[in-house]
Protein backbone atom coordinates (compact mmCIF):
# COMPACT_ATOMS: atom_id res chain seq x y z
CA UNK A 1 0.00 0.00 0.00
CA UNK A 2 2.68 2.59 0.89
CA UNK A 3 4.28 2.48 -2.64
CA UNK A 4 1.30 3.50 -4.00
CA UNK A 5 2.51 6.77 -5.41
CA UNK A 6 6.13 5.92 -5.80
CA UNK A 7 5.74 4.72 -9.20
CA UNK A 8 4.52 4.19 -12.75
CA UNK A 9 2.31 0.65 -12.95
CA UNK A 10 0.78 -1.22 -15.20
CA UNK A 11 -2.19 0.36 -14.46
CA UNK A 12 -0.63 2.39 -17.32
CA UNK A 13 -1.26 -1.07 -19.40
CA UNK A 14 -4.63 -0.23 -18.62
CA UNK A 15 -4.13 3.89 -19.15
CA UNK A 16 -2.70 2.72 -22.59
CA UNK A 17 -5.46 0.29 -23.27
CA UNK A 18 -7.78 3.23 -23.11
CA UNK A 19 -5.85 6.09 -24.69
CA UNK A 20 -5.53 3.68 -27.38
CA UNK A 21 -9.82 3.37 -27.82
CA UNK A 22 -9.50 7.31 -27.81
CA UNK A 23 -6.98 7.61 -30.18
CA UNK A 24 -9.10 5.20 -32.39
CA UNK A 25 -12.85 6.40 -30.88
CA UNK A 26 -12.48 10.04 -31.07
CA UNK A 27 -10.95 10.98 -34.38
CA UNK A 28 -13.61 8.77 -36.09
CA UNK A 29 -16.16 9.91 -33.68
CA UNK A 30 -15.33 13.86 -35.18
CA UNK A 31 -15.09 12.16 -38.73
CA UNK A 32 -18.18 10.58 -38.29
CA UNK A 33 -20.79 13.44 -38.30
CA UNK A 34 -19.18 15.15 -41.38
CA UNK A 35 -18.39 11.97 -43.29
CA UNK A 36 -22.24 11.31 -42.82
CA UNK A 37 -22.60 15.09 -43.66
CA UNK A 38 -20.96 14.64 -46.86
CA UNK A 39 -23.25 11.34 -47.95
CA UNK A 40 -26.62 12.50 -46.21
CA UNK A 41 -27.59 11.50 -49.29
CA UNK A 42 -28.34 7.58 -48.89
CA UNK A 43 -31.30 5.50 -48.48
CA UNK A 44 -31.72 2.71 -46.81
CA UNK A 45 -33.45 -0.89 -48.19
CA UNK A 46 -34.64 -3.62 -46.03
CA UNK A 47 -34.52 -6.72 -48.31
CA UNK A 48 -34.04 -10.08 -48.15
CA UNK A 49 -30.90 -12.73 -48.11
CA UNK A 50 -31.49 -14.00 -51.47
CA UNK A 51 -30.60 -10.36 -53.28
CA UNK A 52 -27.75 -9.67 -51.16
CA UNK A 53 -25.81 -13.11 -50.37
CA UNK A 54 -26.57 -13.93 -54.06
CA UNK A 55 -24.34 -10.65 -55.08
CA UNK A 56 -27.51 -8.78 -57.03
CA UNK A 57 -27.02 -5.81 -55.12
CA UNK A 58 -23.49 -5.50 -55.28
CA UNK A 59 -23.98 -5.61 -59.03
CA UNK A 60 -26.63 -3.19 -59.43
CA UNK A 61 -25.85 -0.75 -56.90
CA UNK A 62 -22.72 0.63 -57.83
CA UNK A 63 -24.64 1.62 -61.28
CA UNK A 64 -27.66 3.00 -59.25
CA UNK A 65 -24.75 5.17 -57.04
CA UNK A 66 -22.51 6.57 -60.19
CA UNK A 67 -26.05 7.50 -61.97
CA UNK A 68 -27.82 9.38 -59.38
CA UNK A 69 -25.30 10.15 -56.73
CA UNK A 70 -27.27 8.52 -53.89
CA UNK A 71 -25.97 6.09 -51.47
CA UNK A 72 -27.98 2.88 -50.66
CA UNK A 73 -27.26 0.75 -47.70
CA UNK A 74 -28.45 -2.75 -47.44
CA UNK A 75 -29.82 -4.88 -44.56
CA UNK A 76 -30.50 -8.19 -45.35
CA UNK A 77 -32.99 -10.13 -43.31
CA UNK A 78 -36.03 -12.60 -44.00
CA UNK A 79 -38.87 -10.92 -45.81
CA UNK A 80 -41.05 -11.34 -43.25
CA UNK A 81 -38.80 -9.65 -41.04
CA UNK A 82 -38.11 -6.69 -43.75
CA UNK A 83 -41.71 -6.27 -43.68
CA UNK A 84 -41.60 -5.60 -39.63
CA UNK A 85 -38.96 -3.12 -40.23
CA UNK A 86 -40.93 -1.76 -43.00
CA UNK A 87 -43.73 -1.19 -40.15
CA UNK A 88 -41.80 0.56 -38.19
CA UNK A 89 -40.15 3.01 -40.13
CA UNK A 90 -36.96 1.88 -39.97
CA UNK A 91 -36.60 1.39 -43.55
CA UNK A 92 -36.96 3.49 -46.42
CA UNK A 93 -38.17 1.14 -48.76
CA UNK A 94 -38.22 -2.43 -49.24
CA UNK A 95 -37.49 -5.11 -52.16
CA UNK A 96 -38.93 -8.49 -51.15
CA UNK A 97 -40.53 -11.90 -52.22
CA UNK A 98 -43.87 -12.68 -51.06
CA UNK A 99 -46.36 -10.69 -52.93
CA UNK A 100 -49.32 -11.48 -51.24
CA UNK A 101 -47.90 -10.41 -47.61
CA UNK A 102 -46.67 -7.53 -49.63
CA UNK A 103 -50.20 -6.69 -51.02
CA UNK A 104 -51.31 -6.82 -46.86
CA UNK A 105 -48.37 -4.53 -46.56
CA UNK A 106 -50.11 -1.45 -48.91
CA UNK A 107 -53.67 -2.40 -47.69
CA UNK A 108 -52.87 -1.79 -44.15
CA UNK A 109 -51.38 1.17 -45.21
CA UNK A 110 -47.37 0.98 -44.62
CA UNK A 111 -46.04 1.18 -47.73
CA UNK A 112 -47.17 2.54 -51.03
CA UNK A 113 -46.37 2.31 -55.01
CA UNK A 114 -45.51 -1.10 -54.94
CA UNK A 115 -43.94 -2.53 -58.15
CA UNK A 116 -42.72 -5.99 -59.64
CA UNK A 117 -39.44 -5.99 -60.42
CA UNK A 118 -37.60 -9.07 -61.21
CA UNK A 119 -38.57 -12.82 -60.91
CA UNK A 120 -36.46 -16.28 -60.92
CA UNK A 121 -37.71 -19.18 -59.21
CA UNK A 122 -37.31 -21.71 -56.16
CA UNK A 123 -35.60 -25.17 -56.61
CA UNK A 124 -36.46 -28.41 -54.31
CA UNK A 125 -32.82 -29.88 -53.50
CA UNK A 126 -31.78 -32.79 -51.56
CA UNK A 127 -29.43 -35.64 -51.28
CA UNK A 128 -27.91 -37.42 -54.67
CA UNK A 129 -29.27 -40.74 -53.04
CA UNK A 130 -32.51 -38.93 -53.35
CA UNK A 131 -34.63 -41.72 -50.85
CA UNK A 132 -37.81 -39.86 -52.02
CA UNK A 133 -37.09 -40.60 -55.51
CA UNK A 134 -37.99 -36.97 -56.73
CA UNK A 135 -35.76 -36.35 -59.29
CA UNK A 136 -36.77 -35.02 -62.41
CA UNK A 137 -40.56 -34.46 -60.70
CA UNK A 138 -42.10 -30.93 -62.30
CA UNK A 139 -45.13 -31.55 -60.19
CA UNK A 140 -43.60 -29.64 -56.98
CA UNK A 141 -46.27 -30.86 -54.43
CA UNK A 142 -46.32 -34.47 -55.92
CA UNK A 143 -42.99 -34.31 -54.98
CA UNK A 144 -42.90 -32.69 -51.32
CA UNK A 145 -45.77 -35.86 -51.21
CA UNK A 146 -43.34 -38.57 -51.95
CA UNK A 147 -40.27 -36.55 -49.63
CA UNK A 148 -43.27 -37.15 -46.93
CA UNK A 149 -44.01 -40.56 -47.63
CA UNK A 150 -40.90 -41.67 -47.82
CA UNK A 151 -40.17 -39.52 -44.40
CA UNK A 152 -37.08 -38.20 -45.89
CA UNK A 153 -35.71 -35.24 -43.61
CA UNK A 154 -36.61 -32.06 -44.69
CA UNK A 155 -35.08 -28.78 -43.72
CA UNK A 156 -37.43 -25.99 -43.33
CA UNK A 157 -36.10 -22.25 -43.14
CA UNK A 158 -39.21 -21.52 -40.61
CA UNK A 159 -38.47 -18.13 -40.66
CA UNK A 160 -41.87 -16.13 -41.80
CA UNK A 161 -39.25 -15.29 -44.98
CA UNK A 162 -40.53 -15.33 -48.72
CA UNK A 163 -39.15 -19.03 -49.39
CA UNK A 164 -40.50 -20.16 -45.81
CA UNK A 165 -44.14 -18.96 -47.24
CA UNK A 166 -43.70 -20.31 -50.63
CA UNK A 167 -42.94 -23.94 -49.28
CA UNK A 168 -46.14 -23.44 -46.96
CA UNK A 169 -48.08 -22.64 -49.62
CA UNK A 170 -46.65 -26.08 -51.98
CA UNK A 171 -47.13 -27.98 -48.75
CA UNK A 172 -50.90 -26.94 -48.49
CA UNK A 173 -51.06 -27.74 -52.28
CA UNK A 174 -49.53 -31.52 -51.38
CA UNK A 175 -52.56 -31.72 -48.37
CA UNK A 176 -49.94 -32.27 -46.11
CA UNK A 177 -50.28 -30.37 -42.82
CA UNK A 178 -46.79 -29.60 -41.36
CA UNK A 179 -47.85 -27.83 -38.64
CA UNK A 180 -48.69 -31.11 -37.02
CA UNK A 181 -45.78 -32.23 -37.69
CA UNK A 182 -44.00 -30.14 -35.02
CA UNK A 183 -45.31 -32.43 -32.24
CA UNK A 184 -44.19 -35.34 -33.40
CA UNK A 185 -41.97 -37.50 -30.86
CA UNK A 186 -38.02 -36.34 -31.58
CA UNK A 187 -37.21 -39.69 -32.92
CA UNK A 188 -40.07 -39.71 -35.16
CA UNK A 189 -38.96 -36.23 -37.23
CA UNK A 190 -38.04 -35.78 -40.41
CA UNK A 191 -38.94 -32.11 -41.04
CA UNK A 192 -36.96 -29.92 -39.16
CA UNK A 193 -37.72 -25.96 -38.87
CA UNK A 194 -34.46 -24.17 -38.74
CA UNK A 195 -35.62 -20.77 -37.94
CA UNK A 196 -32.70 -19.31 -39.76
CA UNK A 197 -31.70 -17.64 -43.51
CA UNK A 198 -31.38 -19.59 -46.21
CA UNK A 199 -27.25 -20.15 -45.86
CA UNK A 200 -28.11 -21.37 -42.57
CA UNK A 201 -30.88 -23.61 -43.66
CA UNK A 202 -28.69 -25.00 -46.72
CA UNK A 203 -25.45 -25.89 -44.40
CA UNK A 204 -28.30 -27.49 -42.29
CA UNK A 205 -29.62 -29.48 -45.26
CA UNK A 206 -26.05 -30.79 -46.38
CA UNK A 207 -25.19 -31.82 -42.89
CA UNK A 208 -28.28 -34.12 -42.45
CA UNK A 209 -28.55 -34.95 -45.63
CA UNK A 210 -32.25 -33.46 -46.08
CA UNK A 211 -34.36 -31.91 -49.06
CA UNK A 212 -35.22 -28.14 -49.17
CA UNK A 213 -36.46 -25.46 -50.56
CA UNK A 214 -34.32 -22.81 -52.08
CA UNK A 215 -34.35 -19.65 -54.24
CA UNK A 216 -32.06 -20.38 -57.00
CA UNK A 217 -30.07 -17.14 -56.73
CA UNK A 218 -28.89 -18.16 -53.20
CA UNK A 219 -27.82 -21.72 -54.28
CA UNK A 220 -25.93 -20.68 -57.11
CA UNK A 221 -24.13 -18.74 -54.77
CA UNK A 222 -23.31 -21.29 -52.06
CA UNK A 223 -20.19 -22.80 -51.49
CA UNK A 224 -20.47 -25.90 -48.77
CA UNK A 225 -22.73 -27.90 -51.04
CA UNK A 226 -21.69 -31.11 -50.66
CA UNK A 227 -23.99 -34.01 -51.34
CA UNK A 228 -26.98 -31.61 -52.12
CA UNK A 229 -27.88 -31.27 -55.86
CA UNK A 230 -31.40 -29.78 -57.61
CA UNK A 231 -33.74 -32.45 -57.97
CA UNK A 232 -36.79 -30.82 -58.73
CA UNK A 233 -37.67 -27.20 -60.83
CA UNK A 234 -39.27 -26.14 -63.83
CA UNK A 235 -43.09 -26.29 -61.73
CA UNK A 236 -44.86 -22.83 -62.61
CA UNK A 237 -45.86 -22.75 -58.76
CA UNK A 238 -41.63 -22.61 -58.16
CA UNK A 239 -42.41 -18.76 -59.89
CA UNK A 240 -40.60 -16.55 -56.90
CA UNK A 241 -41.59 -12.81 -58.04
CA UNK A 242 -39.58 -9.78 -56.37
CA UNK A 243 -41.15 -6.59 -55.71
CA UNK A 244 -40.66 -3.39 -54.78
CA UNK A 245 -42.08 -0.48 -52.55
CA UNK A 246 -41.89 2.72 -50.63
CA UNK A 247 -42.23 3.14 -47.07
CA UNK A 248 -45.66 5.19 -46.19
CA UNK A 249 -44.34 8.19 -46.28
CA UNK A 250 -47.45 9.70 -44.62
CA UNK A 251 -47.27 7.71 -41.40
CA UNK A 252 -43.04 7.86 -41.21
CA UNK A 253 -42.43 11.74 -42.42
CA UNK A 254 -38.54 10.65 -41.56
CA UNK A 255 -38.44 8.36 -44.92
CA UNK A 256 -36.26 9.43 -47.59
CA UNK A 257 -38.73 9.85 -50.67
CA UNK A 258 -37.51 11.58 -53.27
CA UNK A 259 -34.23 9.22 -53.27
CA UNK A 260 -36.25 6.40 -52.63
CA UNK A 261 -38.45 6.75 -55.33
CA UNK A 262 -35.32 7.48 -57.23
CA UNK A 263 -34.34 4.07 -56.80
CA UNK A 264 -37.88 2.21 -57.31
CA UNK A 265 -37.50 4.44 -60.94
CA UNK A 266 -34.25 3.35 -61.47
CA UNK A 267 -34.23 -0.31 -61.01
CA UNK A 268 -37.68 -0.87 -62.67
CA UNK A 269 -36.63 1.21 -65.51
CA UNK A 270 -33.98 0.41 -68.52
CA UNK A 271 -31.43 0.78 -66.83
CA UNK A 272 -32.10 -1.13 -63.70
CA UNK A 273 -33.56 -4.14 -65.38
CA UNK A 274 -30.51 -4.43 -68.16
CA UNK A 275 -28.07 -4.19 -65.26
CA UNK A 276 -30.55 -7.26 -63.37
CA UNK A 277 -30.50 -9.53 -66.84
CA UNK A 278 -26.97 -8.85 -66.71
CA UNK A 279 -25.96 -10.42 -63.69
CA UNK A 280 -24.72 -13.59 -64.09
CA UNK A 281 -22.78 -16.87 -61.71
CA UNK A 282 -20.69 -18.55 -64.97
CA UNK A 283 -23.46 -18.86 -67.05
CA UNK A 284 -26.51 -18.79 -65.16
CA UNK A 285 -28.46 -15.35 -65.58
CA UNK A 286 -29.67 -15.08 -61.80
CA UNK A 287 -32.27 -12.86 -61.76
CA UNK A 288 -34.90 -11.87 -64.75
CA UNK A 289 -36.45 -8.64 -65.07
CA UNK A 290 -40.06 -8.25 -65.23
CA UNK A 291 -40.84 -4.46 -64.06
CA UNK A 292 -44.77 -3.53 -64.68
CA UNK B 1 -14.17 -31.14 -44.89
CA UNK B 2 -10.86 -32.21 -43.17
CA UNK B 3 -8.55 -29.89 -45.30
CA UNK B 4 -10.78 -26.99 -43.99
CA UNK B 5 -8.31 -25.65 -41.15
CA UNK B 6 -5.70 -25.52 -43.53
CA UNK B 7 -7.36 -23.88 -46.42
CA UNK B 8 -8.71 -21.75 -43.55
CA UNK B 9 -4.69 -20.45 -42.73
CA UNK B 10 -4.39 -20.48 -46.59
CA UNK B 11 -7.69 -17.53 -46.31
CA UNK B 12 -6.10 -15.95 -43.17
CA UNK B 13 -2.90 -15.22 -44.40
CA UNK B 14 -4.15 -14.62 -47.98
CA UNK B 15 -6.31 -11.56 -46.57
CA UNK B 16 -3.62 -10.74 -44.30
CA UNK B 17 -0.36 -10.63 -46.97
CA UNK B 18 -2.60 -9.39 -50.17
CA UNK B 19 -3.50 -6.56 -47.60
CA UNK B 20 -7.35 -6.13 -48.53
CA UNK B 21 -8.80 -3.17 -48.04
CA UNK B 22 -12.19 -4.50 -47.27
CA UNK B 23 -10.61 -6.29 -44.87
CA UNK B 24 -8.94 -3.62 -42.99
CA UNK B 25 -12.10 -1.20 -43.43
CA UNK B 26 -13.63 -4.18 -41.27
CA UNK B 27 -10.86 -4.68 -38.82
CA UNK B 28 -10.98 -1.10 -38.05
CA UNK B 29 -14.71 -0.80 -37.27
CA UNK B 30 -14.44 -3.55 -35.27
CA UNK B 31 -11.85 -2.36 -32.95
CA UNK B 32 -13.47 1.09 -33.26
CA UNK B 33 -16.99 -0.38 -31.82
CA UNK B 34 -15.01 -2.35 -29.65
CA UNK B 35 -13.08 0.06 -28.06
CA UNK B 36 -15.36 2.86 -27.70
CA UNK B 37 -17.33 0.83 -25.71
CA UNK B 38 -14.89 -0.18 -23.35
CA UNK B 39 -13.43 3.32 -23.11
CA UNK B 40 -17.40 3.98 -21.91
CA UNK B 41 -17.71 0.81 -19.97
CA UNK B 42 -14.49 0.92 -18.01
CA UNK B 43 -15.30 4.83 -16.92
CA UNK B 44 -18.59 4.08 -15.57
CA UNK B 45 -17.83 0.39 -14.12
CA UNK B 46 -14.50 0.97 -12.39
CA UNK B 47 -16.13 3.40 -9.89
CA UNK B 48 -19.03 2.06 -9.60
CA UNK B 49 -17.85 -1.67 -8.91
CA UNK B 50 -15.25 0.25 -6.23
CA UNK B 51 -18.38 2.09 -4.83
CA UNK B 52 -20.54 -1.19 -4.29
CA UNK B 53 -17.29 -2.38 -3.10
CA UNK B 54 -17.14 -0.27 -0.40
CA UNK B 55 -20.31 1.34 0.71
CA UNK B 56 -23.33 0.08 2.04
CA UNK B 57 -26.51 0.54 1.74
CA UNK B 58 -30.34 -0.50 1.16
CA UNK B 59 -30.35 -2.54 -2.10
CA UNK B 60 -26.56 -2.99 -2.11
CA UNK B 61 -27.15 -6.49 -2.71
CA UNK B 62 -29.72 -6.52 -4.96
CA UNK B 63 -27.45 -4.22 -7.47
CA UNK B 64 -25.06 -6.94 -6.68
CA UNK B 65 -26.89 -9.95 -7.77
CA UNK B 66 -28.42 -7.49 -11.13
CA UNK B 67 -24.63 -6.90 -12.58
CA UNK B 68 -23.85 -10.69 -12.27
CA UNK B 69 -26.91 -11.34 -13.69
CA UNK B 70 -26.44 -8.80 -16.49
CA UNK B 71 -22.51 -10.51 -16.64
CA UNK B 72 -24.85 -13.65 -18.63
CA UNK B 73 -27.02 -11.37 -20.59
CA UNK B 74 -27.46 -12.85 -24.23
CA UNK B 75 -26.15 -10.81 -27.17
CA UNK B 76 -29.45 -10.97 -28.68
CA UNK B 77 -31.57 -10.17 -26.16
CA UNK B 78 -29.02 -6.81 -25.64
CA UNK B 79 -29.59 -6.45 -29.33
CA UNK B 80 -33.03 -6.66 -29.54
CA UNK B 81 -33.77 -4.16 -26.33
CA UNK B 82 -31.58 -1.67 -27.86
CA UNK B 83 -33.16 -2.23 -31.43
CA UNK B 84 -36.76 -1.47 -29.99
CA UNK B 85 -35.68 1.91 -28.10
CA UNK B 86 -33.21 3.38 -31.38
CA UNK B 87 -36.17 1.51 -33.69
CA UNK B 88 -38.02 4.38 -35.32
CA UNK B 89 -41.20 3.48 -33.84
CA UNK B 90 -39.48 2.98 -30.40
CA UNK B 91 -38.71 6.31 -27.91
CA UNK B 92 -35.22 7.43 -29.30
CA UNK B 93 -36.31 6.43 -33.04
CA UNK B 94 -35.76 10.36 -33.78
CA UNK B 95 -32.73 10.18 -33.55
CA UNK B 96 -32.36 7.92 -36.39
CA UNK B 97 -29.08 6.24 -34.28
CA UNK B 98 -30.15 2.38 -36.08
CA UNK B 99 -28.30 0.78 -38.35
CA UNK B 100 -25.55 3.08 -37.29
CA UNK B 101 -21.92 2.19 -35.41
CA UNK B 102 -22.96 4.38 -32.60
CA UNK B 103 -26.19 1.74 -32.19
CA UNK B 104 -23.60 -1.09 -31.92
CA UNK B 105 -21.36 1.11 -29.53
CA UNK B 106 -24.67 1.05 -27.46
CA UNK B 107 -25.00 -2.48 -27.22
CA UNK B 108 -21.96 -3.32 -26.56
CA UNK B 109 -21.99 -1.32 -23.72
CA UNK B 110 -24.66 -2.61 -22.44
CA UNK B 111 -23.24 -5.89 -22.60
CA UNK B 112 -19.86 -4.89 -21.16
CA UNK B 113 -20.28 -2.33 -18.46
CA UNK B 114 -21.91 -5.35 -16.01
CA UNK B 115 -18.96 -7.57 -16.68
CA UNK B 116 -15.95 -4.75 -15.64
CA UNK B 117 -18.98 -3.62 -12.88
CA UNK B 118 -19.41 -6.97 -11.30
CA UNK B 119 -15.46 -8.25 -11.41
CA UNK B 120 -14.32 -4.46 -9.92
CA UNK B 121 -16.82 -5.15 -7.21
CA UNK B 122 -15.89 -8.45 -6.29
CA UNK B 123 -11.66 -7.94 -6.27
CA UNK B 124 -12.33 -4.31 -4.41
CA UNK B 125 -14.27 -6.12 -1.86
CA UNK B 126 -11.61 -8.36 -1.02
CA UNK B 127 -9.13 -5.86 -1.02
CA UNK B 128 -11.54 -3.60 1.11
CA UNK B 129 -11.43 -6.36 4.04
CA UNK B 130 -7.52 -6.82 3.83
CA UNK B 131 -7.01 -3.12 4.38
CA UNK B 132 -9.63 -1.38 5.65
CA UNK B 133 -8.24 -0.59 9.20
CA UNK B 134 -5.08 -0.05 7.98
CA UNK B 135 -7.15 2.72 5.50
CA UNK B 136 -9.62 3.97 8.08
CA UNK B 137 -6.52 4.83 10.72
CA UNK B 138 -5.04 6.87 7.97
CA UNK B 139 -8.21 9.23 8.56
CA UNK B 140 -9.95 8.44 5.06
CA UNK B 141 -13.32 7.70 4.71
CA UNK B 142 -14.85 5.39 2.27
CA UNK B 143 -14.77 8.31 -0.90
CA UNK B 144 -11.10 8.62 -0.43
CA UNK B 145 -10.69 4.59 0.11
CA UNK B 146 -12.46 3.88 -3.79
CA UNK B 147 -9.35 5.22 -5.99
CA UNK B 148 -7.19 3.85 -3.52
CA UNK B 149 -8.53 0.40 -3.63
CA UNK B 150 -8.87 0.31 -7.28
CA UNK B 151 -4.91 1.68 -7.98
CA UNK B 152 -4.09 -0.88 -5.51
CA UNK B 153 -6.42 -3.86 -7.51
CA UNK B 154 -4.82 -2.13 -10.82
CA UNK B 155 -3.26 -6.00 -12.12
CA UNK B 156 -6.54 -7.34 -11.36
CA UNK B 157 -9.06 -4.32 -12.90
CA UNK B 158 -6.46 -5.12 -15.94
CA UNK B 159 -8.01 -8.78 -16.32
CA UNK B 160 -11.44 -6.96 -15.71
CA UNK B 161 -11.03 -4.80 -18.39
CA UNK B 162 -10.10 -7.42 -20.75
CA UNK B 163 -13.03 -9.63 -20.06
CA UNK B 164 -15.05 -6.64 -21.30
CA UNK B 165 -12.99 -5.98 -23.99
CA UNK B 166 -13.05 -9.90 -24.68
CA UNK B 167 -16.67 -10.04 -24.94
CA UNK B 168 -16.99 -7.36 -26.92
CA UNK B 169 -15.31 -8.46 -29.62
CA UNK B 170 -16.07 -11.69 -29.75
CA UNK B 171 -20.08 -10.74 -30.04
CA UNK B 172 -21.93 -11.02 -32.95
CA UNK B 173 -26.10 -11.41 -31.59
CA UNK B 174 -26.24 -7.69 -30.25
CA UNK B 175 -24.20 -5.85 -33.31
CA UNK B 176 -26.08 -7.91 -36.01
CA UNK B 177 -29.52 -6.88 -35.23
CA UNK B 178 -28.52 -2.86 -34.12
CA UNK B 179 -26.03 -2.58 -36.82
CA UNK B 180 -28.11 -4.47 -39.74
CA UNK B 181 -24.38 -6.26 -41.09
CA UNK B 182 -24.19 -3.14 -43.98
CA UNK B 183 -21.84 -3.23 -46.04
CA UNK B 184 -18.80 -1.02 -45.71
CA UNK B 185 -21.06 0.80 -42.77
CA UNK B 186 -21.56 -1.84 -40.38
CA UNK B 187 -19.92 -4.54 -41.23
CA UNK B 188 -17.61 -5.97 -38.35
CA UNK B 189 -15.18 -9.16 -37.88
CA UNK B 190 -17.75 -11.30 -36.27
CA UNK B 191 -21.23 -10.44 -38.58
CA UNK B 192 -18.68 -10.67 -41.56
CA UNK B 193 -17.85 -13.97 -40.32
CA UNK B 194 -21.78 -15.25 -40.03
CA UNK B 195 -22.81 -14.07 -43.10
CA UNK B 196 -20.04 -15.76 -44.94
CA UNK B 197 -20.82 -18.67 -42.95
CA UNK B 198 -24.18 -18.35 -44.17
CA UNK B 199 -22.90 -18.24 -47.80
CA UNK B 200 -21.29 -21.81 -47.24
CA UNK B 201 -18.02 -20.66 -47.43
CA UNK B 202 -16.21 -22.15 -44.29
CA UNK B 203 -13.06 -21.71 -44.60
CA UNK B 204 -13.07 -17.98 -45.27
CA UNK B 205 -15.43 -18.03 -42.35
CA UNK B 206 -12.77 -19.47 -40.47
CA UNK B 207 -9.98 -17.48 -42.13
CA UNK B 208 -11.69 -14.86 -40.85
CA UNK B 209 -11.97 -15.84 -37.31
CA UNK B 210 -8.60 -16.45 -37.21
CA UNK B 211 -7.50 -12.77 -38.24
CA UNK B 212 -10.10 -11.66 -35.42
CA UNK B 213 -8.23 -14.05 -33.14
CA UNK B 214 -4.87 -12.52 -33.90
CA UNK B 215 -6.45 -9.37 -33.56
CA UNK B 216 -7.81 -9.38 -29.77
CA UNK B 217 -4.16 -11.38 -29.40
CA UNK B 218 -2.60 -8.30 -30.24
CA UNK B 219 -4.87 -5.38 -28.58
CA UNK B 220 -4.44 -7.72 -25.32
CA UNK B 221 -0.34 -7.78 -25.74
CA UNK B 222 -0.18 -4.19 -26.45
CA UNK B 223 -2.00 -3.61 -22.85
CA UNK B 224 -0.07 -5.70 -21.09
CA UNK B 225 3.17 -4.92 -22.49
CA UNK B 226 2.71 -1.46 -22.66
CA UNK B 227 1.89 -1.39 -19.30
CA UNK B 228 5.29 -3.41 -18.33
CA UNK B 229 7.49 -1.34 -20.26
CA UNK B 230 6.16 1.67 -18.66
CA UNK B 231 6.56 -0.10 -15.46
CA UNK B 232 10.19 -0.51 -16.51
CA UNK B 233 10.86 3.03 -17.33
CA UNK B 234 9.50 4.57 -13.91
CA UNK B 235 11.37 2.13 -12.10
CA UNK B 236 14.35 3.94 -13.45
CA UNK B 237 13.60 6.90 -11.62
CA UNK B 238 12.20 5.90 -8.70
Amino acid sequence: MIDIARRFDPLAGLCLLLLLSLAIAVPRAQAGPAGQQAREDFILIASTTSTEQSGLFAHILPRFEAATGIGVRVVAVGTGQALRLGQRGDADLLFVHDKSAEERFIADGYGVGRRDVMYNDFIILGPRSDPAGIAQMRDAPAALRAIAAARAHFVSRGDQSGTHKAELRLWAAAGIDVAALSVNPAGARWYFETGSGMGAALNSAAELDAYLLSDRASWLNFANRRDLTILAQGDPRLYNQYGVMLVDPARHPHVKQASAQAFIDWVTGPEGQAAIAAYRIGNDQLFFPNAR
Amino acid sequence: MVSDPTTAFAAAWHLVATGDRELYAVVALSLRVSLTALLIATVIGLPLGGALAVYRFPGRGAMIALFDTLMGLPPVVAGLAVYLLLSRAGPLGDYGLLFTPAAMIIAQTILITPIIAALTRQFVEDDWHAYREQLTSLGSGRGRAVPTLLWNCRYSLMTAVLAGLGRAMAEVGAILIVGGNIAGVTRTMTTAIALETSKGDLPFALGLGLVLMVLILTVNGIARLGGLMIQRAGAGYA
